[in-house]
């Protein structure tokens, strides 16, 4: 009885605790302040996405080229022979010991899991691979000798080992401790000359080559016009001989610099003991990262991303630069915002100010609307089968005989990749420009009829420019979407490898119908398809940072110019 | 408004009274002829059987209360209302005897010859010098010599020079709305059109600012042919040398201004005049 009244009171302060719970909690979501909380989440959330996005590309991106300590020790697997390893940490995991059972080494006993690195030995040309994995706890006698030294190299990647001699046409000039600063001193007249080289290889030659090749194009096309006689072949003739008399000064010249570059090497040791020779024309630098205090490293880093924004690519994308994936990305997208702004502008002009405004425009916006959301690559398609076979071809046929079978515009190019992609980002425009159009007060339509414009006439003077900040916004979504794009442009122009820029020193200095390199293609051919995907991973991260800081820097371009319109067309909003 | 408050500037609102006791509509110039003109918005009817003339080089002032069609009539003048979708208009304008309905008739010369300031300040986002040039610009006048000369003339007629003179090129939104409204006279008048409507062009300024405007429609009246559209009585009958009240869409009285507000024939006049409705 006393328990029974004990409990039923003690539900009805229960009660009565809940009762004023959910009358307070009532209270509170009329405050409104749990949408006003949901909301700060949702942004909190997006905000911490964003954030972590960017700061993970970044670390793992820009961690890459600073110099890595190099690490000597012996590896002593219990069951196998001893040796001596020389390397750079490139990472490490916790691998369960099934693991290691199946991939033939015996783990230590007792445990269930054993911590392992992956060590860079590079050398790839002498050891076979430059990538080892060791287990943690037979990785002993480690030491980071000062005198390591790494060397990047034009070919077979990293080189790392002790320098024993720098030689001169296979006599030694320096050993010991003159070797190093004898070998500074020698990769820098080395690199004079590669730059040499690589200026008449590429500027010279490629001219030379570029004129050859209009020169041949010009003679074809004399001869299929029928009007190929003696005195047109014979300019054409001493044209080509000068021509070729200018290659061979350049082909001499560039035989005498391969001769002087070919000069220096230097001898070295490397893990497994051998002693290996490397031409200081393949060195691009040398460096004891060992020894280089912090100062040093941070010069080295920023070397190191200088020439990662503006050098070509080497061995298959995996090394050196991606300039020419920024050039075709930025020119690209340059390219589509010229062809995508004035067909939107028109078309939405047309759809707002001269169209009969009835089911019919209503059907064509709600088409226009739905463009966007087609996947990107089913324009890639299109743009392959309309612009490439089809205009290309016919452009090809009628403009261009002479280089046939072999395609001019027949065949994927920047051009029609940013057509393709002016094609994809043009409902944007076409939104945003309406709806910028559709803000212009009327009374200011009004005044300048009644000053006796014509329509077309207010609508060029007053009506478009006081629209122009709407178009920039147009264009900067279209920007921004279509700098990202990749799927299209493999069907319609990129290239995992562009010999040259759409834009350089031959006339007539832009080349629509050349293939070209783009940063979003680059980062999957880097990561996917390089043979090296191990050394690539850290490039993919850096390149993908890049691609970003790209977008966010046309996008505030074209934010201060549309903010700038914006401030001289300011409407009438009162 | 309280007229002894406003102003006057040595201006002599009594001289204008004395000067136009004397009016009588049958004895001036026509300049504007409207005839059995029916105007309807869709299926609805705006305008009904309304005929007058706008005598030339006087100051005709339209009155009455709101929706009662005298911004729709006004706008016919210049042909505004084509810009309206649904609107049927029936019978005629003429302009120096000339239908400006008629289909020889362009509607562009049309809007060059009878001028508009409308209701609210409406310059265009460039600057002071720009806006008046535009209506040259159109005509592709682009002689800098023939602008300056017709930007400095139409600014003086519309008493606008002496304050913006030093800053012809700065953005004429930056301007106070009495300036903008007297550039946007400036605006109209440098294309020298033979007739200037004005759609209540005082209603959003400021008592010093309207008192200008009225000085400058007294002043105007010697070149042009002027026809107002106002809520304001006693602006109707400080500035006006003819008057007509509209109700719901017709013309219910139109003679000379003294006549409207002294002795008006019609009883609705009277009712409004006095203040008894609208």
């Amino acid at each position: 009885m006393q328990t029974e009244q004990l409990t039923s009171s003690g539900m009805t302060d229960e009660h009565a605790r809940r009762a004023t719970l959910t009358g307070k909690l009532r209270a509170w979501t009329a405050t409104g302040s749990p949408w006003v909380w949901l909301n700060a989440a949702a942004i909190a959330v997006s905000l911490i996405a964003v954030v972590g996005l960017l700061s993970l590309i970044a670390v793992r991106g820009l961690g890459h080229f600073w110099p890595k300590t190099l690490i000597e020790a012996t590896y002593a697997p219990p069951d196998g022979q001893r040796v001596r390893i020389i390397g750079e940490f490139h990472g490490h995991e916790t691998v369960p010991v099934e693991r290691l059972h199946s991939s033939g080494v015996t783990p230590p006993p007792d445990t269930a899991t054993v911590q392992r690195h992956l060590i860079k030995t590079g050398n790839r040309d002498s050891l076979g691979f430059d990538f080892r994995w060791v287990v943690d706890d037979w990785l002993v006698e480690r030491r980071y000798p000062a005198d390591l030294i790494a060397i990047e190299r034009r070919e077979w990647g990293n080189f790392y080992g002790y320098l024993r001699s720098v030689e001169q046409k296979g006599a030694t000039i320096a050993e010991g401790v003159q070797a190093w600063p004898a070998l500074q001193e020698r990769i820098k007249r080395a690199q004079v000359l590669a730059a040499q080289i690589r200026r008449i290889e590429q500027d010279d030659i490629g001219s030379v080559n570029y004129r050859m090749e209009r020169l041949r194009l010009a003679e074809r096309r004399v001869e299929l016009r029928g009007q190929a006689d003696a005195a047109a072949l014979a300019d054409i003739a001493a044209e080509r001989a000068e021509l070729q008399m200018e290659y061979e000064r350049l082909q001499n010249a560039l035989t005498a610099l391969y001769t002087e570059i070919g000069r220096d090497s230097l001898t070295a040791e490397v893990m497994d003991g051998r002693t290996v020779s490397v031409a200081l024309a393949d060195v691009v630098r040398a460096y004891q990262p060992n020894a280089m205090s912090v100062f040093d490293k941070i010069v080295f880093y920023a070397a190191k991303v200088w020439e990662f924004v503006s050098d070509a690519p080497r061995e298959a994308n995996t090394e050196g630069g991606i300039f020419p994936a920024i050039f075709g990305t930025v020119m690209m997208v340059l390219l589509m915002s010229v062809f995508v702004t004035p067909f939107g502008v028109i078309a939405a002009v047309y759809l707002r100010e001269y169209a009969k405004q009835g089911p019919l425009t209503r059907l064509i916006r709600i088409a226009v609307n739905n463009l966007a959301g087609v996947p990107s690559i089913v324009y890639g398609v299109f743009g392959l089968g309309f612009f490439v076979y089809f205009l290309g071809g016919n452009i090809d046929r009628l403009f261009f005989p002479e280089a046939l079978p072999a395609p001019t515009y027949g065949t994927s190019g920047i051009l029609w990749a940013s057509l393709t992609l002016a094609i994809l980002t043009v409902p944007v425009v076409i939104v945003a420009t309406e709806e910028g159009l559709a803000r212009v007060p009327r009374a200011v339509r009004e005044g300048s009829l009644a000053l006796g414009a014509t329509k077309a006439e207010t609508l060029w003077r007053t009506v478009l420019p006081m629209a122009s900040p709407a178009m920039m916004t147009g264009l900067i979504l279209a920007v921004a979407r279509a700098a990202g794009e990749v799927a299209p442009l493999m069907l319609v122009g990129v290239v995992k490898l562009a010999p040259s820029l759409p834009l350089d020193g031959n006339a007539p200095f832009l080349h629509l119908d050349r293939k070209f390199m783009h940063l979003g293609f680059h980062i999957y051919d880097v990561g996917f398809q390089s043979p090296n995907v191990e050394a690539a991973r850290p490039l993919v991260y850096a390149t993908a940072l890049l691609l970003v800081v790209i977008i966010v820097l046309l996008n505030l371009a074209a934010i201060a110019i549309r903010n700038h319109l914006r401030e001289k067309y300011r409407a009438l909003e009162h | 408004m309280n007229e002894t408050a406003i102003p006057t500037h040595g201006f002599d609102l009594n001289a204008l009274e004395r000067e136009r006791r004397h009016r009588d509509l049958a004895s001036e110039d026509v300049c504007l002829e409207v005839k059995k003109l029916n105007l309807y918005y869709g299926s609805k009817q705006a305008l009904n059987n309304i005929n007058m003339v706008i005598p030339r080089r006087r100051v005709s002032a339209f009155i009455g209360p709101s929706g009662c069609g005298k911004s729709t009539l006004l706008r016919c003048f210049n042909r505004m209302n084509d810009l309206v979708d649904g609107v049927r208009i029936e019978g005629a304008i003429e302009l120096d005897g000339v239908n400006i309905h008629d289909r020889k008739v362009n509607v562009s010369s049309l809007r060059r010859r009878v001028g508009m300031v409308f209701q609210k300040p409406n310059p265009f986002p460039k600057s002071i010098y720009e806006n008046v040039a535009y209506g040259l610009r159109i005509q592709g006048i682009n002689s800098r010599r023939t602008l300056d000369e017709v930007v400095e003339k139409a600014l003086r007629g519309a008493a606008l020079w002496d304050e913006v003179k030093d800053r012809l090129h700065d953005n004429a939104l930056g301007l106070s709305g009495g300036q903008q409204q007297r550039l946007v006279i400036a605006r109209a008048i440098a294309i020298e059109p033979e007739v200037l409507l004005l759609d209540e062009p005082a209603s959003a300024l400021d008592p010093i600012s309207t008192l200008k405007i009225e000085e400058l429609i007294y002043e105007l009246k010697d070149h042009y042919t002027i026809v107002i559209v106002t809520h304001n009585m006693q602006q109707a009958a400080r500035v006006s040398d003819y008057t007509a009240f509209m109700y719901m869409g017709e013309l219910v009285e139109y003679a000379d201004t003294d006549t409207i507000f002294t002795n008006p024939h019609q009883k609705q006049t009277e009712d409004y005049i006095t203040g008894r409705y609208g």
